[in-house]
């Protein structure tokens, strides 16, 4: 089974950006851990920073507060050559298939970038025959390599978007809203094909999607994350069966479910008010503006993230 | 039954073919489309990108562009007196805002960013109830607070960049109830906003139904909507109907297999267990040249010789329980359905 | 219901269910512009004419056995004719020579214009939109400087300095009229740098290099192609106009503009000497932009389908 090491260690990470003279604190001080093996995965509505948490951890933003720890080593300062070796072992899938391929490329050339970069393959020949066997890995033909994006559906350009990270063997990948932008039984397949190439490979997943059902099918953790911070952690079974936090409460109880009795028998709560703007969040608990629990407490400082059951943390005043 | 002089079937489409005129050739995207909608129901019409649920909705309103869209064939006779389809453009401005109103998905882009929302709320009253300024902007107001915006008073002025998301669909909301349409059509009115706001305006828009008049045509994609929303629905392949029903029929008694697809690629949040997903495999079909049988037969797991050759006519499951599956002719071989309730467990 | 035989409801065999498959034959971005273009008649017909046109500036004058400034006292100002083909002037050289001579200068002109566009102006804007940050700050700051310097008044200080020819007029282009070039592409490329394609490129490990070549210029040739189709027109005519001063081409060379200038003045006497130019230099201009205007529409990918 799965070590239990954390080979992923995210700790108090902040990354602020500056908008014409004011702070914007995308993510504002997450704590957590991913295990090798696993799929963890982070949900959360817009402006809540998950996004720009996939980024900064893969380098793609520097960081502005925290660290981050892949197997043990901090991804700030990193020189050049440790750049390249965290860039073999930790991958990105990422959101807009009309806009994650190079129109100007082929298919192939896209999928095996990775490996002319980093000088992988010894000859063309074997070049082309890695680009094959990604190619079938991710169900599409060996004779689409030859052809451009744009001739592909959405869901094959994911597809091909997967093997692309693939193609120089990470250990790790983070999966940037992968199948927002997807039809229904499109998302199904690329579900399918991710949980398949993790057991094939080993792979490590950081899962972040808005679509609470699909990463609760796909994820082993969730951590939920609302205003640039973290509101809850735990497995996905514990996140559904006993919500601490009143945000995770109000986020279950918001999705429909695809079933007329469930429905109509259903308790619903439905939150007042808007999602407040991440460039001016409230003081304290940044969810404290809609939470039906709210204190005066919350308003002063933000609570810790605390475990308050086995593997189950929360960062709540009611705990 | 309804009594001769109230006015029970709001919309009758039938037979409906739109097609586009591109450069490279005619798309067919609706293809035959044949439905009604009652006074107070809720249908909502579901399929994914490309079945022509869009294409369907806008053409009711008229709204697709003439060219390169043109109707080829069929009606929609609105409110049992005139079809839509034989109106000119004058006559449409008529009927739409007034008798008909539409929620459009992207509420950033559906706003007039250059008019106050009061504004944008009274231009329909005004011209089409004939109001005053000052009665048109206590209209507006009414509207707004029907909506459940907090402080309606002040939102009249403000001009929609002012507002978040949720805001900007419920002015939408209010913009197209505003005249008391018999007809409201919402074009994936929550595939746009966050979770625990599309249960805001789904809450919203369930208050209404009860409290106006409107018979609601809901277009969307995400089955756990449709669940809570809806008394009938349609699903749509490739330009046609291909299962009709109520909600409890299609949900629990579903008789074609790409309605049993659909149902089962789409994960539960209450499953228990972890089992694979099962998509539909394969990608819907070209519609530049839809194919002579069935359309869904080249990703139908159930598929027999008859459905290469022959598109299946509409067979009757149970009263207005139609499918349009040759599964469903007697001498089709037996099949078990696939999916015990809604949604995949 | 219509009749169906009872053997027709037997599951078809099936090795493979939705194997993906793409029917149509695959075209690349640049096939796919070119079939595009083909089917603009109007930008077509401007792309032939302006084939025609420098075709027959380079051959032309070797048609004949006359040069460009050969005086022949015995002939001047004569109507065209056989033997001058598009008559002579008052010093009685060869218009026909003449004008290819000067229809030559014109598109050289013109296509010096546009390498200066793509060297100077395509590099600059390159640099300043991927950098980002203050180096943009700094060089858009230049930029802007430059650009409200009136390449007519950089022109004529020059020729005060040196000599009025074609090297004074490339100079002095070569200082301020790669401005326009620069910004479109530093704002396409500012674009192009935010797609998800170039983040991928960038988490992969590629170097700013790789992804300068590869990815952010491929992507930005469309526009520049375009924006060349109308720098070229746009540099003939400030060239014409300055030889209108009397700044341009040094005699006994001309360019269309000079030859026009000149036939402006007689006008009245010998008309042929203002239309024969001005018509070869309305039609390049117009295929130009046609031409222009037809590539825009071929290579913008929104317009696809």
């Amino acid at each position: 089974m799965a070590d239990n090491q954390y080979i992923l260690e995210v700790q108090d990470m902040k990354k602020h950006f500056n908008i014409g003279g004011k702070k914007l604190k995308a993510v504002d001080g997450i704590t957590f851990g991913v295990r090798k093996g696993e799929t963890l995965g982070i949900v959360g509505e817009s402006g809540c920073g998950k996004s720009t948490a996939g980024k900064t951890i893969i380098g793609l933003y520097d960081i502005t507060g925290g660290d981050v720890l892949f197997h043990g080593k901090s991804i700030k300062n990193m020189n050049t050559k440790d750049r390249r070796a965290y860039s073999r072992n930790m991958q990105m899938v990422f959101q807009d298939p009309y806009a994650s391929l190079n129109p100007r490329m082929t298919v192939g050339d896209v999928i095996a970038e990775g490996i002319d970069i980093h000088g992988l393959a010894k000859n063309r020949a074997e070049r082309t025959n890695r680009v094959q066997e990604l190619l079938d890995a991710v169900g599409l033909n060996a004779e689409h390599a030859g052809r451009f994006p744009h001739e592909f559906s959405g869901g094959q350009r994911q597809r091909i978007g997967i093997a692309r990270a693939l193609a120089i063997q990470p250990e790790f990948i983070v999966a940037d809203e992968p199948i927002s932008a997807l039809d229904v039984s499109v998302q199904a397949q690329v579900i399918n094909l991710f949980q398949k190439l993790q057991k094939e490979r080993g792979l490590t997943y950081l899962f972040i999607a808005h679509d609470l059902a699909m990463v609760k099918h796909i994820s082993d953790r969730i951590g939920v994350m609302y205003l640039g911070k973290m509101m809850e952690l735990t497995t996905s079974a514990k996140l559904y069966a006993k919500p601490l936090h009143p945000y995770t409460r109000s986020l279950l109880s918001a999705i429909p479910i695809p079933d007329p009795e469930v429905e109509r028998t259903r308790e619903r709560i439905i939150l007042q008010g808007e999602v407040p703007s991440p460039m001016n969040p409230p003081s304290g608990c940044p969810f404290r503006t809609r939470c039906p629990h709210a204190m005066d407490v919350c308003a002063k400082t933000m609570p810790p993230m605390k475990e308050i059951e086995e593997g189950h943390f929360a960062a709540c005043h009611l705990y | 039954m309804a009594t001769t002089n109230e006015k029970n079937r709001i919309l009758e489409v039938d037979d409906l073919h739109v097609s586009f005129k591109t450069y490279a050739g005619e798309v067919q995207a609706v293809r035959g489309v044949t439905f009604h909608l009652d006074k107070g129901e809720v249908l909502a019409i579901v399929g994914e990108s490309g079945c022509g649920k869009s294409v369907t909705a806008q053409t009711i309103m008229r709204l697709v562009p003439t060219p390169p869209s043109f109707i080829k064939k069929g009606s929609i006779v609105f409110n049992e007196k005139e079809d839509i389809v034989k109106l000119s453009e004058r006559q449409m401005q008529r009927v739409r805002g007034s008798e008909m109103g539409m929620i459009f998905q992207d509420p950033m882009t559906s706003l007039n960013p250059t008019m106050t929302v009061g504004k944008q709320i009274s231009e329909s009253l005004i011209k089409h109830q004939g109001m005053s300024k000052s009665q048109a902007m206590s209209r507006s107001l009414e509207m707004l607070r029907l909506v459940g915006i907090s402080n309606p008073e002040g939102r009249l002025k403000q001009y929609p960049h002012e507002l978040s998301g949720g805001m900007r669909q419920r002015v939408m909301i209010a913009i197209a109830l505003a005249c008391s349409p018999k007809l409201l059509i919402a074009d994936e009115p929550t595939t746009a906003l966050d979770v625990t706001i599309q249960a805001q305006i789904i809450e919203l828009m369930q208050e209404l139904k009860e409290k106006t008049e409107s018979s609601i045509i809901m277009i969307t994609h995400d089955l756990g909507v449709v669940a809570e929303m809806a008394d009938r629905v349609i699903v749509m392949y490739a330009g046609k109907i291909v299962e009709e029903g109520t909600l409890d029929e299609i949900f629990y008694e579903s008789r074609h297999p790409y309605t049993w697809g659909l149902l089962r690629s789409v994960p539960r949040l209450d499953a228990e267990n972890k089992s694979d997903l099962v998509p539909i495999p394969g990608t819907p079909p070209d519609l530049f040249a839809p194919p002579k049988g069935c359309a869904f037969a080249d990703r139908c797991p159930y598929a027999m010789k008859v459905c290469l050759d022959n598109d299946p006519e509409k067979f009757v499951v149970k009263g207005e329980h139609r499918a349009a599956c040759w599964l469903c002719h007697p001498d089709a071989p037996k099949v078990e359905r696939p999916v015990e309730t809604g949604g995949a467990v | 219901m219509q009749q169906i035989s009872k053997d027709q409801f037997l599951p078809i065999e099936r090795e493979q269910l939705g194997t993906e498959k793409i029917v149509r034959p695959s075209v690349n971005f640049w096939a796919d512009a070119w079939r595009r273009l083909r089917k603009n008649k109007l930008a077509m017909g401007g792309l032939i004419i302006l084939v025609v046109l420098t075709l027959t500036s380079i051959i032309a004058p070797f048609l004949t056995n006359h040069t460009y400034d050969f005086q022949d006292y015995s002939n001047l100002s004569k109507s065209p004719s056989k033997q001058f083909l598009f008559g002579t002037d008052e010093f009685g050289r060869d218009l026909w020579t003449r004008v290819w001579w000067g229809t030559r200068i014109s598109l050289f002109i013109g296509i010096v214009a546009a390498l200066v566009d793509l060297v100077i102006g395509v590099l600059y804007g390159g640099i300043s939109a991927y950098f980002g940050g203050r180096v943009d700050d700094i060089m858009m700051r230049i930029m802007e400087v430059i650009y409200s310097i009136p390449y007519l008044l950089v022109t004529i200080l020059l020729i005060m300095y040196l000599e009025p020819g074609i090297t004074t007029i490339i100079i002095a282009y070569s200082i301020t009229g790669w401005v326009g070039m620069a910004r479109l592409v530093r704002g396409q490329i500012l674009q192009i740098k935010e797609q998800e394609f170039v983040l991928a490129a960038r988490t992969l490990g590629a170097s700013p290099w790789r992804i300068i070549l590869r990815h952010l210029i491929p992507n930005a040739l469309g526009i520049i192609i375009v924006q060349i189709t109308f720098v070229v027109p746009s540099a003939i005519f400030t060239e014409a106009f300055l030889s209108f001063l009397g700044l341009g081409i040094k005699a006994p060379l001309a360019s269309l503009g000079a030859l026009i200038s000149d036939g402006i003045g007689v006008l009245q006497f010998y008309p042929y000497r203002l239309v024969i130019p001005t018509i070869i230099f309305s039609l390049i201009l117009l295929s130009f932009n046609v031409l222009g205007d037809g590539l825009r529409d071929a290579l913008d990918p929104k317009m696809r389908k």
